[in-house]
């Protein structure tokens, strides 16, 4: 942690050093970072096995973030078959969750799966966003403010899951809509979010992440052979709040099973490390440049002053 | 205005004063010494204006369009592709192409390469008109572009790539600007602003260097963000923002051969002898950097395959379109440089560099919306996103051409200055 810590001023202060320092002495710009992951961030986790792809979640949290009514209703259950591009559906400006239905040979029956903001530890939308919209709360949710978003969209390129989406509709008041843990509503006062309320399996169990870690452990391991044994957002993308258990491997049921087990930020390491070398070597390297290559030409002024002096 | 320049002896204007010894107004500067009349009779002689008309007349209602019921009305607006042509093209691609400036820069004032002094004003504007034009389809692809100074002032992220890119485009902008200010002040007559920004020049200079490496690879750093997405052939987290550094020095020079050889061209009467006299001999350095660049470019290019190893991708089809883009985009235009430049063969560096300008584009192209979600699906842009890119270039080359034709950068001022 403290070596992460170090990274992430390490890298602050190599950006920052480019402009203007004054402009970045906003007390609020960099204290409303925090990438290591609170020690008492919430988390839920998702457990494929329970679900039954009744949408009650779906249908609460609409409810509740006071999305605009979906065109099928949420008893309709054609949606699963929806396909757009080959892709089943994904979160849009009017849902923060879907649920998606995937039929894996291995099983007899077909295997529901939700999805949402994974509220990751260290979050990719929120390194990437150059106007620090996000905010990851102690409480694990990590959530946007619409105030200062510019929509460069930035941060649903960045997001590993594609969750964040944006509201194309809107010429004047466009925003990123995304799943924000019901942090405003819920999560601050300590109750478990819309979705997870409204569950009838409990298929979504929520309390704080470690426990919730401990409680998916324990699952795997009291019923042997129910799960593969991993479990999903343990690490991937560094760590994230909401976590998945299934029976069959993630990528059965439409999860990325290739990304990295350390923050996407790492990637970018590369770059922001180099920063610093090109402001500090670069004038004087340049200059030297400059020195040398003009002095020949100085060098045969000064002959030809001396030649027709001579 | 061919026929005008020969009928009419004091246009075109090169001077402060007409033949008879008196001063030309700023407003007859503007209108070209013409008449309005003899001004209009020429922009309708000339059929690209006709083209141009025709692009404007289809883009101007699909911009409002875009202001009026947001961006999803004219683009797919799409959350699996939050960036499209305006940025594919218009941010990715109008960069790098226009790295002349401070290509031509360092070689003019940091290695006193004063041969290549008559096409570096070209260079300069290319440089600046393009990062101007960036800014323009930044703003038309923003969700909300009156918030474009939150980053630099309001809410600064400084931890993020996007926007050191910000800043860094923001001030590039003001120097280019600055080095724009002695043709601009010879034409106006204001020596004083000239003066004062030729005596900062080398410092420009070294802050062009510095501003531009940064913001020209931290475009390939923000895809480092994604690292998933794109497809491992075009990606490489080391080295992605060298690629883009390096590909922008040959197509910023590729981008002053292009755009010289359409001046020799076409604007043949605002052009003067120095310029045209030494522009092939010019054209022929130039082009021996682009296969120098082009060199460098190729091996980074290697090595990143592998580094991240990735050999085995190339016998995928995505591996083959990669092979193209390699053979097409670098291999052919590095040979077709260097044999050209070897025998002296003017023509063939100019095709050589227009392809170049092409590989360029569609290297950017690919990464940002081809190879980007490969493991999903490709979009096709909607045909009103392929409109707007192309008005707003054309009013990029509007802009670009009314400098030409007016500021000393083809022709040398003959007034005081
Ligand atoms: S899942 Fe995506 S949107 Fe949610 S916190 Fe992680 S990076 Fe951000
Ligand atoms: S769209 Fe808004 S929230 Fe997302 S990166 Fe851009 S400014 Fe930040």
């Amino acid at each position: 942690m403290n070596t992460q810590l170090s990274r992430r001023s390490f890298i602050r202060g190599g950006l920052a050093g480019t402009v203007a320092a004054a402009v970045l002495k906003d007390k609020k710009a960099s204290a409303a970072h925090n990438f290591e992951g609170y020690p008492d961030a919430m988390g839920v986790v998702v457990d494929l096995t329970r679900c039954v792809g009744c949408r009650s979640c779906e249908a609460a949290c609409n409810k509740e973030q006071r999305l605009p009514e979906p065109a099928e209703p949420f008893d309709d259950f054609s949606v699963f078959d929806y396909m757009e591009h080959g892709q089943k559906r994904r979160t849009d400006e009017a849902h923060y969750t879907v649920v998606n239905r995937y039929d894996v040979p291995a099983i007899d029956h077909p295997l529901f799966r939700k999805i949402q903001c994974f509220h990751c530890n260290e979050p990719t939308c929120l390194t990437s966003c150059f106007v620090n919209a996000y905010t990851k709360t102690p409480e694990g949710a990590v959530i946007y403010n619409p105030k200062v978003c510019v929509g460069c969209r930035t941060c649903l390129v960045a997001c590993p899951f594609y969750i964040p989406t944006f509201k194309y509709s809107s010429a004047f008041s466009p925003r990123v809509m995304k799943c924000i843990f019901c942090y405003d509503t819920r999560l601050k006062k300590g109750k478990p979010p819309a979705c997870v309320e409204a569950c009838p399996q409990e298929a979504l169990t929520f309390g704080k992440r470690t426990d919730m870690l401990r409680v998916a452990r324990q699952r795997i391991r009291e019923t042997p052979g129910k799960y593969i044994d991993h479990i999903y957002g343990e690490h991937e993308a560094g760590g994230t709040s909401w976590m998945y258990l299934s029976p069959v491997p993630f990528g059965e049921v439409g999860l990325d099973t290739d990304l990295p087990n350390e923050p996407i930020l790492n990637y970018v390491k590369g770059f922001l490390s180099f920063v610093p070398v090109v402001l500090t070597l670069w004038p004087a390297l340049f200059a030297g440049f400059h020195l040398l290559a003009t002095r020949k030409n100085r060098v045969e002024q000064s002959h030809n002053d001396a030649n027709r002096e001579g | 205005m061919e026929k005008l320049t020969v009928d009419n002896r004091s246009i075109p204007i090169v001077d402060h004063f007409k033949p008879d010894g008196t001063r030309w107004t700023l407003r007859e500067k503007l209108w070209l010494g013409l008449t309005p009349r003899q001004y209009r009779q020429q922009f309708f002689r000339n059929w690209v204006n006709w083209l141009m008309i025709g692009i404007f007349a289809v883009g101007i209602p699909l911009i409002l369009q875009r202001y009026i019921f947001g961006l999803g009305s004219i683009t797919h607006g799409s959350n699996d592709y939050p960036w499209g042509l305006f940025l594919g093209f218009g941010l990715f691609s109008m960069v790098p192409l226009s790295a002349s400036g401070f290509v031509l820069g360092t070689t003019v004032d940091i290695f006193g390469r004063k041969d290549f002094a008559p096409v570096e004003r070209l260079a300069l504007l290319n440089g600046l008109l393009g990062y101007f034009f960036a800014v323009v389809y930044l703003l038309v692809d923003l969700g909300l572009p009156w918030r474009l100074p939150y980053p630099l002032f309001i809410s600064p992220g400084p931890a993020a790539v996007l926007f050191l890119v910000g800043w860094h485009v923001a001030l590039y902008l003001s120097v280019q600007i600055v080095e724009m200010i002695p043709a601009f002040g010879e034409w106006s007559g204001w020596l004083r602003g000239k003066r004062w920004a030729r005596s900062i020049t080398l410092g420009l200079t070294i802050a062009a260097i510095m501003l531009s490496t940064l913001h020209q690879g931290a475009l390939g750093a923000l895809f480092t963000y994604a690292p998933g997405k794109v497809h491992p052939l075009w990606y490489s987290s080391e080295f992605q923002w060298i690629h883009f550094l390096c590909s922008s020095i040959f197509a910023g020079l590729s981008m002053v051969i292009v755009s010289s050889t359409l001046c020799k061209w076409t604007l043949k009467w605002r052009a003067d002898e120095r310029f045209l006299k030494s522009l092939d001999t010019l054209t022929i350095g130039l082009g021996k950097g682009c296969a120098f660049a082009l060199i460098t470019y190729l091996a980074v290019k290697i090595v990143s395959l592998a580094q991240d190893q990735e050999w085995s991708y190339l016998l995928t089809g995505w591996g083959q379109y990669y092979l193209l883009e390699m053979g097409v985009g670098v291999l052919l235009p590095m040979w077709l440089f260097a044999v050209a430049v070897r025998n002296r063969w003017v023509g063939l560096v100019r095709f050589a560099a227009f392809l170049s300008v092409l590989s360029v584009i569609w290297n950017r192209i690919n990464t940002s919306m081809i190879a980007f979600n490969w493991k999903l699906y490709q979009e096709i842009p909607s045909w009103q996103e392929v409109w707007v890119s192309i008005t707003l270039f054309a009013l990029y080359f509007l802009v670009y051409r009314f400098i030409l034709y007016r500021l000393p950068v083809l022709y040398e001022w003959k007034g005081e200055k």
